[in-house]
């Protein structure tokens, strides 16, 4: 019971999409139409990518993340996440549990962060996107101005959270 | 989407032929994170289709204006953070901005908010962060937007 009721909203708000579609209610058949676009992405994604990280927790061990995209790794290390991250596709909600995952693997709070900033920004798939609709110029411009502020941040959010615990919680 | 579905089942083919139990035991271990996520994820995709609904295309023209002045940037800002667009509509969108007048600069500003900064997801990545370095972390990327359109802006 208490497990369901996490859900309410979503009940009450799926039940008025259905009545809106009934009583052919326009704004609510396209607020439900909107759902539905974002649904099926979620749905067919999501899953298999938290099992890809279920399946790369209990086969990957630690010291083989660690010293790669560790504290010590240096330079390397930030370059390694953010070509993980431009080989990645998905929405930024997707990147989280991937943030996670390296967290316990033992990557730096700083690369935690690029790794982040990258994901946003740098990803491939998008880059192809930009480059078809925004032009090549403005493509390039903006990924070589991007590159060293979310290194910049990487290094602010670790200056910051150093002393404080900071931990990358499993939802 | 398809290349991640194909590499998921190879890995997990091979992974079911090495070890099955600890196979079941990364498939658990994922699940379990995908269904404690989901009550939070369902509620963020009810109010961004709301939200998407509420505001239409032109709106977006018409607030980001034709000047590439720091409230171009700002107005730019202010929208993306709150919109949740998937790239395959943000960029078609962003063509569209365009060509009807609206400054590259301010674009840049646009999809930098876009996709670093995102107020709808906050309760998504307070559950991974906590609330106040996600609160930061989107604080220092907004910032950090906004001064991306101003370097843009000496080249373009």
């Amino acid at each position: 019971m208490k497990h369901l009721k996490k859900y309410t909203f979503s009940f009450i708000f799926l039940a008025l999409v259905g009545l809106s579609y009934i009583f052919g209610f326009a704004a609510g058949n396209q607020i439900g139409m909107n759902f539905w676009m974002f649904a099926k992405e979620m749905f067919l994604f999501l899953p298999l990518m938290f099992v890809l990280i279920g399946l790369f927790d209990v086969w990957v061990p630690r010291e083989k993340i660690e010293k790669h995209i560790g504290e010590e790794s240096g330079w390397k290390g930030t370059g390694l996440v953010i070509l993980l991250a431009m080989l990645q596709a998905g929405p930024l909600y997707g990147a989280f549990p991937f943030a996670y995952l390296l967290w316990k693997k033992g990557s730096s709070i700083k690369n935690i962060f690029i790794y982040l900033g990258a994901y946003s920004t740098m990803k491939i798939p998008m880059l192809t996107f930009e480059v078809g609709f925004l032009g090549l110029k403005f493509s390039l411009l903006r990924t070589l101005i991007t590159l060293p502020v979310f290194i910049i941040i990487g290094y602010l959010m670790e200056g910051y959270l150093k002393d404080k615990n900071f931990e990358v919680k499993q939802p | 989407m398809l290349l991640i579905s194909i590499i998921t089942f190879v890995l997990l083919g091979l992974s079911f032929l090495f070890d099955v139990q600890k196979t079941l035991k990364g498939i658990k271990k994922g699940l379990t994170m995908f269904m404690n996520l989901l009550p939070v994820l369902l509620l963020m995709l009810a109010f961004i289709s709301i939200v998407l609904f509420l505001v239409p295309n032109e709106l977006l023209i018409r607030y980001m204006g034709q000047d590439a002045g720091i409230e171009g940037w700002v107005m730019a800002a202010l929208l993306g953070s709150v919109a949740l667009i998937p790239g395959f509509i943000a960029y078609p969108l962003c063509g569209v901005l365009i060509k009807s007048g609206v400054a590259y600069t301010t674009i840049a500003v646009f999809i930098t908010i876009l996709t670093m900064v995102g107020l709808v997801t906050l309760p998504l990545e307070a559950k991974f962060f906590g609330w106040k370095t996600s609160i930061i972390r989107n604080l220092l990327s907004f910032i950090a937007a906004i001064f991306i359109g101003f370097i843009m802006s000496l080249f373009l």
